[in-house]
């Protein structure tokens, strides 16, 4: 075991387990626990929205996954993940103010709390919960496996020990802490994330010789390697502007990201954090990527593509440092992990249970049932995991590319467009989704795009057509709705 | 001022919907610049390419510049067009 490398991994689990405990406190002390333990009680200051928005957003494809993709296809990459230099600013700007005060007039906790009060309906909250559920439990099993992969590639235990061991840091955190562990870790995780990218970019450029040095060297090998179009020169104009959709508006409509915009305290703290995470976010993407491309001259021949972040960590920097560049990867995946963990565990509870099956819940009942809810999902995860399905990156595209479809429209209509009703939003989730796994099996890539976008453009056809078609159906139910969350 | 008239919309939401579109704005902005450099210098022959600080011009301007840019114009957006509202009811900050 290559102790140089694990001891300052130890100590960051270390730092992470007192969160938890810190965090801990106010969950006792709260006087309502489902704002506490689901939201943090809307206290969220900007820096830590901002470091909680851009940790959860970025992971194991933006540190493993993406930086390997990048050593194959080259600089083409690079441009294609700065698509999402966008989620920096636009989710925050977009759901804006108006989300977080409609949030607060309703006290809705989770995304699917304003769906059911803007749509006053029964079957947009089961269709968004279950697609929650479904969708971000698979993206878990995937993080999942990024973090044991990385576990195992630098400490040289075996596969299902490793993941036992991310499992139970995440586990325990997230349920002795609740959301305000998940926030305050995700910034911890965030600057880890931040300082790691500066670090093991300029140790690989150092490694390589200079920039122009690594360019040339790139581009004598295979000149693509320096063109947007990619190594094979597969990337294509449309399809790399098609990431726009999938990584960049289209993020407005996970409900992991969307949940931090109605988490926050004051205007001013969303203000500081549109600009921190927009500076945040594009440092650590370009950083990143670059570093992948980067590597391949000074580490040439690595056959898969998520051990070219572990290996040129540990080639270009001392040991040391390595092990501090290497929690940047682990914080990533545990950030993203540990809202995903909380957020099914919400789904469940809130929107579920205490919709559905027992509205009359004792405090005392919603406190055991939520900790023990996230234990389960954790346990359940942990247990698929084990037996681990490969390319990592594009399991997490199609969670990602599936919530997408479904609540986009539902959310950013639902803010903005007063004629939205349910009928339009059952649609649209039933087209989002549908149309996204049918393209994803039997057209994938239709017309040179990403997948997601066509689900993304019909999805909004679907809303659109059904809310007019129905007009007269809802109209009652659309005053009150206007009444509830426009009205000053 | 919540009972004072019921369908009066809430003022803050105008300040709202134009930050909204300030958002929507610098997406726009960020895409076409983004796409103008990228395939606007890069689309030759690599051999034809020029470089600046030892990067391909394509990738200089539309991933680092650009970038860099994108942040200024958040910050001066934030700074000149976004307006601090209370949000909760009533409660000043």
């Amino acid at each position: 075991m290559n102790w140089g490398v694990v001891i300052p991994l130890l100590l960051f689990l270390v730092i992470i387990f007192f969160i938890g405990f810190y965090a801990s406190k106010y969950l006792k002390s709260s006087a309502d626990f489902l704002q506490e333990y689901f939201l943090g009680s809307r206290q969220l200051g900007g820096f830590i929205l901002a470091m909680t928005m851009v940790a959860t957003y970025g992971s194991a494809s933006s540190f493993v996954g993406g930086p390997g993709v990048a050593y194959t296809v080259g600089l083409g990459w690079v441009l294609l993940s700065m698509t999402q230099l966008a989620t920096g600013y636009f989710v925050l700007s977009v759901l804006g103010k108006k989300f977080a005060i409609m949030a607060r007039k309703i006290r809705a906790v989770t995304l699917v709390d304003f769906l059911k009060e803007r749509y006053q309906s029964k079957w947009v909250v089961i269709l968004s919960a279950a697609s929650i559920i479904i969708f971000l439990f698979s993206a878990m099993a995937a993080q999942w496996v990024g973090g044991a992969r990385l576990i195992e590639s630098f400490t040289g235990l075996s596969y299902t020990a490793a993941l036992f061991i991310f499992a139970i840091s995440v586990l325990v955190y997230v349920i002795i802490g609740g959301f305000r562990a998940v926030a305050i870790t995700d910034t911890v995780q965030g600057i880890i994330m931040f300082f790691g990218t500066m670090i093991i970019l300029i140790g690989t450029i150092l490694a390589g010789g200079g920039i122009e040095n690594i360019i040339s060297d790139l581009a004598a090998e295979n000149p693509d390697l320096i063109s947007p179009y990619g190594s094979d020169r597969s990337l294509t104009p449309l399809y790399v502007s098609s990431f726009w959709i999938l990584v960049g508006v289209g993020v407005v409509g996970l409900p992991q990201v969307a949940v931090r915009a109605m988490s926050y305290k004051s205007s001013r703290g969303m203000h500081r954090a549109l600009i921190i995470g927009t500076v945040v976010v594009g440092v650590i993407m370009l950083g990143m990527h670059l570093t992948g491309v980067f590597a391949r001259p000074v580490l040439p021949g690595i056959e898969v593509g998520d051990t070219v972040m572990p290996r040129i960590a540990m080639e270009v920097l001392p040991a040391w440092l390595a092990g501090i560049v290497l929690a940047a990867p682990m914080a990533a995946i545990m950030s993203t992990v540990d809202s995903l963990l909380l957020l099914v565990s919400s789904a469940v509870v809130k929107d579920v249970y205490l919709n559905y099956v027992n509205p009359e819940a004792s405090t005392k009942k919603v406190k055991q049932l939520s900790i023990s809810v996230t234990a389960v999902i954790g346990i359940l995860v942990f247990a698929m995991a084990i037996q681990p399905p490969d390319l990592l990156i594009w399991l997490n595209l199609f969670a990602f590319g599936g919530l997408e479809a479904a609540f986009i429209w539902p959310v950013i209509m639902g803010l903005y467009w007063k004629k939205g009703n349910a009928s339009g939003a059952i649609a649209s989730i039933l087209t989002g989704v549908g149309s996204y796994i049918l393209f994803h099996s039997f057209m994938p890539q239709a017309f040179g795009m990403h997948t997601v976008v066509l689900p993304v453009l019909l999805s909004l056809l679907a809303y659109v057509l059904f809310s007019l078609l129905t007009v007269k159906r809802h109209e009652d139910i659309q005053k009150q709705v206007f009444q509830k969350l426009w009205s000053a | 001022m919540k009972q004072q008239d019921k369908n009066l919309e809430d003022p803050r939401y105008k300040i709202a919907n134009k930050e909204a579109l300030i958002g929507v704005a610098l997406v726009v902005v960020n895409f076409i610049l983004w796409y103008g450099f990228a395939y606007g210098f890069g689309s030759g022959t690599v051999e034809e390419y020029d470089y600046i600080f030892g990067f391909p011009a394509w990738f200089f301007y539309s991933c680092i510049a650009v970038t860099v840019l994108i942040f200024l114009l958040v910050i001066l957006a934030v700074k000149f067009l976004f307006k601090e509202v209370p949000l909760d009811e009533g409660d000043e900050e």
